[in-house]
């Protein structure tokens, strides 16, 4: 089942589809130095094998990467609908379509406060002294594995969120990932940097234009969480059933910071999310939130880490799958205490409920501690909705169907409670409503 | 004019073994009934057949309300036309608040057409109204916020079953053993709480082992089941016989359902 290693030539993403990618650019030098460099990594690292640990249970057999191809040239992006964008008020926002960005504004007085929020490939041209010692250095490493490299040789557009010094962005800022093409490859970016005392809350949605074009995104969040700051960052993963998802999800968190990190999991064919939260600073606080509902034949897989570094560090990590048809979901926790880490408390917890008998569920917690002094916890559970439940409220009168939201609400309800933004908690209920789609779920 | 529920020849299965073996009874609005009887005497199953749980099967006999069967509805369908069921062991749903349940339920039970995702009773109204109904029971109002059973204890539960039965305002309430487990403040605060909701306008049926409960909620009929049958009916007389004597004398009068009855509890052990 593990993957094997991969011929380059087979990918799609040989050299001499490199060197035109490399042609369609007008980049300074250090970027497609950077990319080559990337790129000679990806090579390397396509011969040799994904760990087992992270992907022995997610089949990447069937992932044809010569399918796709990134995209050049105009694209437009009113046929895009969005989840999140008609719904508030945002200081700012990005659109990508097909690894594009197509719109980024920004309020003049976020600008005025210093803020930087728009296109990552042009502020990295304008900024390079701000950004370079932060891009793929910090969070998410070029070489993790073949996918980072891919993304870092391949990468376009992008979503950057900088904010100064113990400035504190009052309203939230969106970011849209579109595709609207058949065989898109999508190699967005985001970098949020937050420098000390920096307060800010940016929420990012993923979709396709429609439900029948294939699309491949091949991501990179990297959240950087200077000391005191506070970020509040939601991924709203809503594909459709054909797009292939891997993204390399990091966050660092430096002393007395706090990043409320939420991931939400509902579109995509197949999807592996690598995420990473690293506690580095004393003190530091993370807490994680996960929302997962996956349907039909769709696979996602997570793989997290709650790294502490630092002494008195804090991570609380929550996530909820709700699984119907033949859906799968794996997740793979661990929480990684090092030596000097004391006074660490870690938490994680995977729960996850099934809707019918062909859904399966993998959870695998783990720890791996090397201070004495600590509290981690953590756990697992895997249960269906109970027969009992749906009598009990039908004999209050409330219909099957409606019984049956209500107890997937109610499933989610512990985690909906710890997202700080009411119109993503106001999203999800509707959109798991609508993603219930219940008539065929068998009781 | 006062409905009834009429229940006729009533054969119920669970899974392949037969409990009911034809029961009847009519329960019209405003009577108290009491259904007494040993344990494996067919008493929960009865109630749940009623309610229309779907490991009941009924097999024969019909059920009524009002002139309307019953018997194939589901039982959402059961609830909007009147029909109540207090669990012996109500149901824990996580992440749902007590507020929001009943909202859903009152929605449906008021308006029977509603379909589903349809517009619910308005916010204000049924805030004030569940905290009358809260206050006349002696509740915390906070209880609204809690999940509804979650962590509450066998006292609460009962109680807030009586507090659902409260707001659905039904026709026809049945009340399976709702004091048992209970402290005797509590059987006194389901007791005076059922005899403050019960009225013309609803037909109940008592199932207890209590006397309590039918001190405070006189039945006008006593009915004794045994065996899957009803073999004896009366008035609350029979109902204080039982208590003082037990089922010793009823057994005596009804060997065969006694013998079926034996059967049947020893089958559950």
């Amino acid at each position: 089942m593990s993957p094997t290693t991969i011929d380059i030539s087979r990918t799609g993403f040989s050299s001499e589809v490199f060197e035109q990618f490399l042609a369609t650019r007008s980049e300074p030098s250090w970027i497609t130095d950077a990319r080559r460099a990337a790129f000679d990594q990806y090579q390397n690292l396509l011969q040799s094998e994904l760990d087992p640990e992270e992907f022995k249970r997610v089949d990447l057999r069937v992932f044809n990467a010569g399918k796709f191809r990134p995209s050049a040239g105009t694209v437009d992006s009113s046929s895009i609908s969005t989840l999140l964008s008609d719904k508030t008020e945002f200081g700012g926002s990005v659109a990508h379509v097909n690894g594009q960005v197509t719109q980024a504004t920004v309020s003049d007085q976020i600008r005025a406060q210093g803020v930087l929020f728009g296109e990552l490939q042009g502020l990295m041209t304008t900024h390079r002294e701000l950004l370079e010692p932060y891009f793929m250095k910090k969070a998410v490493q070029t070489d993790a594995d073949r996918f980072s490299a891919w993304h870092a040789a391949f990468w376009t557009g992008g979503t950057l969120l900088y904010v100064p010094r113990n400035v504190e962005v009052a309203l939230p800022l969106h970011s849209l990932i579109a595709h609207s093409r058949d065989g898109v490859a999508d190699f967005s970016h985001t970098l949020i940097i937050l420098e000390d005392g920096a307060r800010a809350t940016l929420l990012e949605e993923t979709t396709s234009a429609n439900e029948d074009i294939a699309g491949l995104h091949v991501g990179c969040v990297e959240l950087i969480v200077g000391r005191d700051a506070n970020l509040r960052y939601v991924q709203l993963q809503n594909w459709n059933q054909k797009s292939w998802h891997f993204a390399h999800q990091a966050g660092c968190v430096d002393s007395n910071a706090s990043l409320q990190w939420t991931v939400v999991g509902l579109g995509s064919k197949l999807a592996h999310i690598h995420q990473d939260i690293n506690l580095n600073g004393r003190a530091a606080t993370a807490e994680v939130n996960g929302v997962t509902f996956v349907s039909d034949r769709q696979k996602i897989s997570y793989y997290t880490q709650q790294h502490h570094k630092a002494q008195g560090t804090h991570s609380d990590l929550l996530y909820k799958e709700v699984l119907r048809d033949e859906a799968r979901v794996i997740w793979r926790g661990m929480i990684k205490v090092d030596p000097a880490a004391q006074q660490t408390d870690g938490y994680q917890r995977s729960d996850a409920l099934m809707l019918s008998d062909d859904a399966r569920c993998d959870s695998i917690p783990g720890l791996e501690i090397e201070a004495d002094d600590v509290k981690c916890t953590h756990g697992a559970t895997t249960g269906r909705v109970d027969k009992e439940q749906i009598f009990y409220c039908m004999s209050r009168g409330i219909h099957r169907h409606e019984a049956m939201h209500m107890i997937v609400e109610g499933f989610f309800q512990k985690v909906y409670d710890r997202i700080p933004v009411e119109i993503v908690r106001e999203t999800l209920s509707r959109t798991v409503q609508g993603k219930l789609g219940i008539e065929s779920i068998a009781v | 004019m006062s409905a009834v529920l009429k229940i006729s020849d009533l054969h119920v299965n669970v899974g392949e073994t037969p409990i009911l073996k034809g029961v009847n009874m009519e329960i019209r609005q405003g009577e108290v009934h009491a259904l007494m009887g040993p344990n494996g005497s067919g008493k929960s199953t009865l109630a749940y057949a009623l309610a229309g749980h779907p490991n009941y099967t009924v097999t024969d006999g019909s059920i009524e309300i009002d002139g309307v069967n019953v018997t194939e509805m589901e039982a959402d369908e059961r609830a909007r036309l009147g029909m109540f069921l207090a669990f012996q062991y109500p149901v824990v749903i996580p992440g749902v608040k007590v507020a929001d349940f009943l909202r859903h339920a009152v929605s449906n039970i008021r308006n029977p057409d509603r379909k589903e995702g349809e517009g619910l009773i308005g916010m204000r109204e049924f805030r004030k109204e569940i905290r009358e109904r809260m206050n006349e029971l002696g509740m915390d109002p906070e209880f609204a916020r809690r999940y509804l059973n979650d962590g509450f204890s066998g006292g609460e539960k009962k109680r807030m079953e009586i507090l659902q039965l409260a707001m659905l305002q039904p026709r026809f309430a049945i009340l399976d053993e709702t004091d048992s487990g209970l402290d005797s403040d509590a059987v006194r605060v389901v007791s005076e709480g059922l005899a403050k909701l019960s009225g013309p306008q609803m037909g109940v049926l008592i199932i207890t082992h209590h006397e309590r409960l039918l001190e405070f909620n006189p039945p006008q009929f006593t009915h004794v089941m045994l065996g899957g049958r009803i073999v004896e009916t009366g008035d609350a007389s029979l109902a204080n016989e039982l208590h003082a004597n037990g089922y010793a004398t009823v057994r005596a009068r009804h060997p065969e359902a006694a013998a079926e009855n034996a059967k049947a509890e020893a089958a559950a052990v």
